[in-house]
Parts: structure tokens; sequence; C-alpha cells
């Protein structure tokens, strides 16, 4: 992790995210996607999905398995932690978390740099 | 090394095969094939008159000869050999050397010697040049007998029967399947038999065969009666090709056939024999399985496994006849000395079940089941391993009662040495292998074992045995649908349907645990639909759908979505299809038609897709769900409205079906054909619901299936008016959708389902679980609360709002590209899309 003062970005108003689902948001030029777990629990990691190269991270089922809050791929059915970006399934397909801010209705999304 | 294969049938290939399968590399390959086709499958020839075609049949992989190098000549007969000069001569007078020479040559159809056999339309049963002259003669004849009362000639009276023939069978000795069943089976068979329209004449002795009065020939028997018929088919057992071995002086066998040691040599030791053609201590072998572990155990030889010997084969069998369960195991006859038996019969369901003991009680010797084989594989399993019997024996053949479990054999029972898959020779230790190494379906056990590959007997075996590994690797194999519910989705269909619930955070308070995962969402969202039928993307229900039903469209690796506009019974006005390749045009898209008989277009991005269906609609489109666990199509033939065949409106009938049922969500996908009359156009059979027009009305077929796993439907009620067909498919749709597993076709529910077709019959048509009405009702719910997702979609604001690339920013997303491929888009591969990539560089500060 960076150590400088992280860039937020606004992304979206609540509302904007059907609880239990996804959004795709671009910051910075990044594809990052954005979880409502229930009302109020807000997730972000890279929208792109390693195995297929697509972007579609965002609109995948999320729930859980075990002790990890995850999101399923709609391609290929892989989960993803949505703390750590962890692949459950094959580690070397991880992808980036990144971090998630609400202020009164805002979300921001501030990215999280290449470790 | 210079191998020549002489003969290039079942046999001949499983050699081959077992030569790749060894890496031989110094092995230079000739082989030498007398018919016009490579090898193919001679043990379901009987399909190719229930639809399969010699393509179908094949044995031989695409690119094998290719891949391998083997040197095939097809119409190639090895005429002659040369055993000094070490060569073989074909027909042709193409003479080639070997070091070691391979004889598959199989057997020949025995014809008993009787005056006129040679007539004209007197045929043979073993080449699919035999099987297509028949089948020419059959379009010429209306009566066929078949000679011969043993398992090939009754396959072959299935073939006459497909063929559309009144059949008979003439067999000599007192009963049918003379080696494998006894008197009483035999009996409980030839009613089986006679019951499915095949008449059966035991105890005649075919004298002559003369010019007929009514018909053809006339078959004179030696006690003086006489039979009519237009063709004949001689099946009274096969003879070994064996002319190779006796002209070159090698030792043949007391009762024909090529002598051979366990090594599977000739008296040559650079000559082997496999196969039919081959005897083994003076014992010929007429099934496969027995011929492919010669193969194996010759090309182990020639690789140098000097330890690979042939020990003889078990000739236990299990098949079913026109439907009708046979199995023999072992000592069928009870010929053991001393030896005593159990028997069962029910003459009502028409089941025979013998067990034959010896003389302690203590081991399974041998069995015989007509009519329901189920015990087939523990029976095998006790005999061939001589596992101690339980103490009341009977019980492994009595009907359960009570709900009492049968006394089943514990797949830990078996040791592991076990063979458990013999046309393969697969052991219980391979399969127990393959569990521990990732293997957990019984498909993925099939593709790396091999198991239940051919014959399929073995695979409840099978599934048991990768069951109870799993179990002691502590793998889950409950049915609970996830970890968040311990029901199976069966139970909690009901308990949605019973209580009432119709919302996901209700059932997972009332019956589950957690979040909720990409498994059980779904599932309940479909069971939602199937029982309340509400908007798929109203409210919560929208975060309980798949990508797919999401976005209302089939998610394409890289993003993009497709896009299936329905036309019901794949009738499609010239409006219509302009509408369709204007919006395509317009959108840039990739036009494909389907094999549904409609249009599927691709590359659509998700914010394009509200506004190619708000034209659509305009056009008078509705959804296709395509993207749904659904009914997708109803397929359909032109029908008597065009076609000079035809007897019913197959199309009026697809249409019509189509509205009803579409949009109604089930455990998977559902599939519909109907066609205008026999000849099937419309490939109905290989359906979840297949309709087949006949004179009187409807014939109505259910459980087929195309794709993975090909499965015929099974007729379940004939000549139905539109009533009481409609009547049919609404209690058989809604009982599957009551019963399923999660993402289970009809055709895997059906082989899954106790009691089977006669269970599901009596269900849907005699009612017998009182139900009829209440499924009834509840798909005239769903049919009556239809609406277009789509239509519902673009006029909601909420709804039409989620269809966009980003939340935060209106531009598509970069990285869908397409380049073009013969005049249309394709998406463009990794290394194409390179430039679109550099625009969204990975962030490196």
């Amino acid at each position: 992790m960076s150590t400088k003062k992280p860039r937020w970005t606004a992304v979206c108003k609540i509302g904007d995210i059907l609880p239990g689902t996804g959004v795709c948001a671009l910051v910075e030029d990044h594809h990052v996607a954005v979880f409502r777990l229930g009302e109020d629990g807000f997730y972000a990691i890279d929208n792109i999905d390693p195995r297929s190269g697509a972007s579609v991270l965002s609109r995948g089922l999320i729930g859980n398995l075990g002790e990890h809050l995850v999101v399923a791929s709609p391609l290929y059915k892989n989960h993803f932690d949505l703390r750590t970006g962890a692949c459950l399934e094959a580690p070397e397909h991880s992808v980036r978390a990144h971090r998630v801010q609400v202020r009164g209705e805002a979300v921001f999304v501030s990215l999280s740099t290449l470790s | 090394m210079k191998i020549v294969l002489v003969g290039h049938g079942m046999v001949g290939h499983k050699f081959l095969e077992a030569l790749r399968q060894l890496q031989f590399p110094a092995a230079d390959v000739t082989v030498l094939g007398e018919e016009p086709r490579t090898a193919y499958d001679r043990v379901h020839l009987s399909d190719f008159f229930a639809g399969k075609t010699a393509e179908d049949l094949s044995l031989v992989e695409p690119g094998f000869f290719a891949d391998t190098g083997f040197d095939l000549r097809l119409n190639s007969r090895a005429a002659a050999i040369d055993r000094r000069a070490k060569t073989v001569t074909t027909q042709d007078g193409v003479t080639l050397s070997y070091d070691k020479l391979v004889l598959a040559t199989g057997s020949y159809p025995f014809v008993p010697p009787v005056k006129g056999s040679d007539r004209g339309q007197c045929f043979v049963y073993r080449t699919i040049e035999d099987l297509e002259a028949m089948k020419e003669a059959s379009a010429i004849s209306r009566k066929g007998v078949v000679v011969g009362g043993g398992l090939l000639g009754l396959e072959c009276a299935k073939a006459l029967r497909d063929l559309g023939l009144e059949t008979h069978v003439v067999e000599f000795a007192p009963r049918l399947m003379a080696v494998q069943v006894d008197d009483d089976g035999g009996r409980i068979l030839r009613s089986k038999i006679e019951a499915l329209g095949v008449q059966v004449h035991t105890e005649r002795n075919t004298l002559e065969i003369t010019d007929g009065r009514q018909a053809r020939h006339r078959m004179v028997f030696a006690d003086g009666s006489h039979l009519e018929t237009d063709m004949i088919v001689f099946s009274a057992g096969i003879r070994p090709r064996d002319e190779l071995a006796r002209q070159n002086a090698l030792a043949v066998g007391a009762r024909g056939g090529i002598a051979i040691d366990d090594q599977c040599r000739t008296s040559d030791p650079d000559i082997y024999a496999i196969g039919e053609c081959a005897a083994w201590r003076d014992q010929t072998f007429g099934l496969v399985a027995p011929g492919y572990e010669m193969a194996r155990i010759a090309a182990r030889q020639l690789a140098g496994e000097a330890g690979a010997v042939f020990a003889g084969a078990d000739m236990s069998t299990k098949l079913k006849l026109m439907g009708v369960d046979v199995a023999s195991i072992g000592d069928a006859h009870g010929r053991t000395p001393g030896c005593r038996s159990f028997r069962y019969t029910d003459e009502c369901k028409q089941i025979y079940k013998k067990i034959v003991v010896s003389a302690d009680g203590k081991h399974l010797l041998g069995a015989v089941l007509v009519g329901n084989a189920d015990e087939y594989g523990t029976l095998l399993q006790m005999a061939l391993n001589g596992i101690a019997l339980p103490e009341a024996p009977e019980f492994l053949i009595l009907p359960a009662g009570d709900g009492k479990a049968r006394p089943g054999l514990g797949a830990h029972e078996l040791p592991d040495s076990a063979q458990i898959c013999s046309c393969n020779n697969v052991s219980k230790e391979q399969i127990c292998t393959a569990v521990a190494e990732g293997a957990t379906s019984i498909g993925e056990i099939k593709a790396c074992t091999q198991a239940g590959a051919t014959c399929g007997g073995c695979v409840p075996l099978v599934t048991q045995i990768m069951k109870a590994e799993m179990a002691k690797l502590g793998m889950a194999v409950t049915d609970h649908l996830c970890e968040h519910f311990p029901h199976s989705r069966q139970e909690l269909y009901h308990l949605v349907r019973v209580g009432g619930i119709r919302s996901f955070d209700e059932l997972l308070a009332r019956h589950g645990r957690g979040l909720g995962c990409d498994i059980c969402k779904p599932t309940a969202a479909s069971i939602f639909a199937s029982c309340w039928n509400d908007f798929v993307l109203k409210g919560e229900l929208a975060s309980l759908q798949d990508s797919n039903d999401y976005f209302l469209g089939n998610i394409q690796k890289d993003g993009s979505y497709s896009v299936v506009p329905r036309m019901p019974g794949g009738e499609v006005t010239p409006d219509g299809l302009i509408a369709v390749a204007q919006v395509a045009k317009k959108y840039g898209l990739y036009t494909k038609i389907t094999g549904g008989q409609r249009v599927d277009l691709f590359g659509a991005r998700v914010e394009q897709l509200p506004l190619i269906w708000e034209e659509l609609i305009a056009a008078g489109f509705e959804s296709g769900h395509a993207y749904g666990k659904s009914l997708r199509t109803v397929k359909s033939c032109v029908g008597s409205t065009w076609c000079r065949y035809g007897v019913q409106d197959s199309v009026g009938l697809a249409v019509e079906l189509e509205n009803r049922y579409k949009g109604l969500r089930a455990p998977h996908k559902i599939k519909f054909g109907v066609s205008g009359c026999t000849r099937e156009c419309a490939e109905a059979q290989g359906k979840d619901v297949g309709i087949i027009a006949t004179e009187r009305g409807w014939n109505l077929y259910v459980c087929g299936n195309g794709g993975m796993k090909p499965r015929h439907a099974e007729l379940i009620a004939s000549d139905l008016d539109k009533t009481a067909l409609v009547r049919l498919i609404d209690r058989f749709l809604m009982f599957y959708i009551r019963t399923a597993d999660r993402l289970q076709r009809t055709s895997t529910w059906r082989d899954n389902l106790e009691g089977g077709l006669d269970y599901l019959k009596a269900v849907l048509i005699d009612d017998s679980l009182g139900i009829g009405d209440e499924l009834e009702r509840q798909m005239q719910h769903v049919v009556d609360t239809y609406q277009c997702e789509w239509k519902t979609a673009v006029t909601d604001p909420g709804v039409r709002r989620r269809f966009r690339s980003f939340v935060n920013d209106p531009q598509p997303d970069a990285r869908i590209v397409f380049v073009e491929e013969r005049g249309q888009i394709r998406p463009a591969r990794a290394d194409e899309r390179v430039p679109a990539l550099a625009a969204t560089a990975e962030l490196s500060t």
C-alpha cells in the first residue's frame, strides 16, 4: 500500500446501487466494481475478471462462502473475496480490493496501488 | 516393428487404441479392413433404425489415424498369409510384410442349412451394409421374420419393428435367449416381448423356404405348420472367421476359432488372434468385453509386457431389449453340483428374478433377472468377488416392503481389485483414485477412467462407489443446495409454496443461514417465479438473478450480451425479419440462426440492450427468454399446411404451445419440438417435450435431450386431442419444476426418477398422487400472469437506468472490441485488443 494520502473519487449515490448488487465505476480510468451487500455494506474490487479479461465482476452475484464475503464471476463462476480481492479457486487470478467510504448519500472509492 | 492388423471392427480398433495408449514408439502399423468403413459400434447396431447414422455409431475419434500415423486400408480383405516369408496378401494382390501379425477377423452370421435360404429378401444382421439392405427391403415389405431368438435375434426384431414391419421371431429352442435365461425367465421375457407387438414362435425347426401365397416367402416348419413373410433375417448365432488360420495350418479350437494361448498368441508365435475369431481353451467369446481384454493383452505383449495374460472372461450380461431389462450372471442355469436357488415371479408386473447360491448357502453363483435388473450390479459383484451372502439371501431379489431398504452391497464391502466396469476393465481402486484426484461427478469419472462409458450397465454401482469414496474423503454428498440451506431444491420449492414465501430474506430467515450465494439466490428466484410469477427484476428479486436474468440477455466471453427475440414455432414474417435485420444493422450486431429456429444477435453492450429491445418490441417482438432457465423454443416442421406428408398442423400447435409456456421458469431450460408426421423433421424426440402428429391426434414424448448426452424422449401417451395434450404437458412441466434438482434437465431428472417411466406415467396420466388438478391450476396461474420482461423493463425507469456500463460515466466499455470476420463482427482476441487495453492501462503509481 502507498503511504501517500489516498485520493477519493465520488462514484455514485447510495441509491444508485440496489442492495445485494454491484455497479461498475470509472475511477481514474480504472474499472472498479462497487458492491452493496445488504443495506450498508460497501466493497470495491477491480471489475476486470482476470480469467476472461472482460469487465464484468460487478455483474456477479454476491453473498458469502464460509467466512468470505464473495462475488461470483458471471462468466466462469470463480469467487473473489470482496475484502481482499483474492480469488478463492485460483489465487493467481486474484484482483485488487479498493477502499470505499460513504459520506452522507455519496459513495467514494480510493484505488489501492499495486503492491 | 512392423505390425499388420487384419480386421478393423470393435476389437481391432480397441487394439489400436491400446497401442496408442502404450505409446509404443517402435510400432509401424498397417490395418486391413474388409468393410468400406472404419470401426463402428456393433453392440448398438439396432440404433441405426432408431435414427442413428453410420457416423453416430463410429468408434473412431476424428483425426485418430492422422495422429497415430497408423496406415488404414479399407475395402482390403486379407486373402492369404505366407508364414515363412511373413507376408499378408490382400484380395487386390497387395503384399505387406510383417514382424507381428494380429488377426481380428471377427465372426460371420450362421445361416442354418435350410433349403431356400438363398432366396431374395433374406438377410443376415452384422454390418451396416446388411442394415442398409434390410432398410431398403422393408420399404416394400409388410411382414418380417427373424430366425433366432437369442440376444442378437431380439435386437434384430427390435430393428424390424422400428422399421414398421409386423415382426415375428422364430426360435428352434423352447424359449427365448436360451443361453442366458431359464424356462421361467424365458416365459416372462416372451410375454413382455409379445406385449410389444412381436410374435414369438418357439420350438420351430425351419425345413424349407418356398414361394408364399399372401407374401413373398413361406417358411415351412418340421411340425407341418408354416408362416408367410416378405423378408427374413437370419440371426441364429455367429461362427468365428478362422479361415486364414485353417489355410495356413494354424491350430484351431475344438469348436472352431483360432486357438490362442494366455498371451493371445496362435500356434505361430508371430501371429496373434483377438476377439470373436479367437478360441481360448477351446472357448470362443461372442461378447465385446472379452474381445477388448484380448486386444489390450495383445497390445501389451507386443509392447514387451510379458506379464500381460488373458485369464478368461466373465460372460455375465445385462441388456435392454425393446425396453425390457434382461440380465444373466454366472451359473444362471444352476449347473453347479449341489447348488440351490431362490426365485421370485411377479406375473402382474412381469418380473422374474432368480439367484443361484452355493451348496453351503454362503456364496452367489449366478442369477437371472427379467423385467427389472436393478440388482444386476450388486449381484454381479457378489458373484465375482465371492462376497459372503447375507443371512436371508432371498431379500436380495424380493421387492422392498414397508419402506425397508434392500440388503444391498455396500461399496465398502468390495475389494479394491473388484472389476466394476467389465467393458473397459476398470477396478474399484481406479475409481477411488479418480475421486481422490478430483472427479466428483459421474461424467468426470467416465471421462478419466472410462468406467461406464461403453454399455453403461455399471453406472449405478460406479456412482455408489464414487459417493462412498467422496464421503470417506470428507467431501459433501448431501443433497443440500449449498451451505446456506440444509434442504434440496425440491424441499425448498415445497417450503416456498406452502409457506407463501415471496422474498429471499424471508426464505433465509425461516429456513437458511448466512447471506446466500450464487447457487441459492438464482435457485430461489427461479422457485419464486415458478410459484408466484412476479416480474423477475421487481425490487429485491433483481438482486437474486444471475447476470443473464439481470440483464435479460446471454452474457458472452467479452462481457457483451446476445439478444434473441421470440419467434414462436420458428414462424416469422418477412416484415419481422426486416425489422430484426434493421436492428442488427443499426447496432452492428453479429447475427446467427439458432438451432431453435430463431435469430440470435450478438455483441450488444449493456447500455444498448434497452434501445435494441424498444425497437424490437415496436416491431411486435417479445423476449425470447434465451437467457433464462425457462422455456426456450418450440421447434416445428411446416406440417400439413404445406407438406405433402404432414397429417396435422404442427406449426399451429407449436405457436400455441410456445405462447402458452413462454416465460415459465424451471430448474433448467426447456425445449419443445412438434412434428407434423412420423418423419419427425422437427426432431421432437430429442427435446424435453416432443409431440409427433398421428392420423388421430398427437403422440407425446418426454424427457429427451440433444446436447452433451443425447437421450431419446419416451412416449407417454398416444393419439391425444389438443385439450388432453395440453393438460398432460401442464402436469408434466409442473411436476418437473416441483421435484427436479437445480440445473437438472428433464432427461437427467427422468434417469434419476425412482420408479422410472411407469411411475411418471402413473403420476401424470393416472393421477396416482392426486395432484393432477393442483399442477394444472398452478400452470394456469403462470400462463395467466405472463408478461414480456423486456416490455416491463424498458418502461420502468428504475430498472432501465441499471443498463449502463459505468455508474458514473455514460461512455461505453472500451474493452469490448470487435474485429471483422466473414463480413460480420466477432470479439477481438487479446492480441488484437492491445490498443484498447493500452487505453485502460494498469495504474502503477
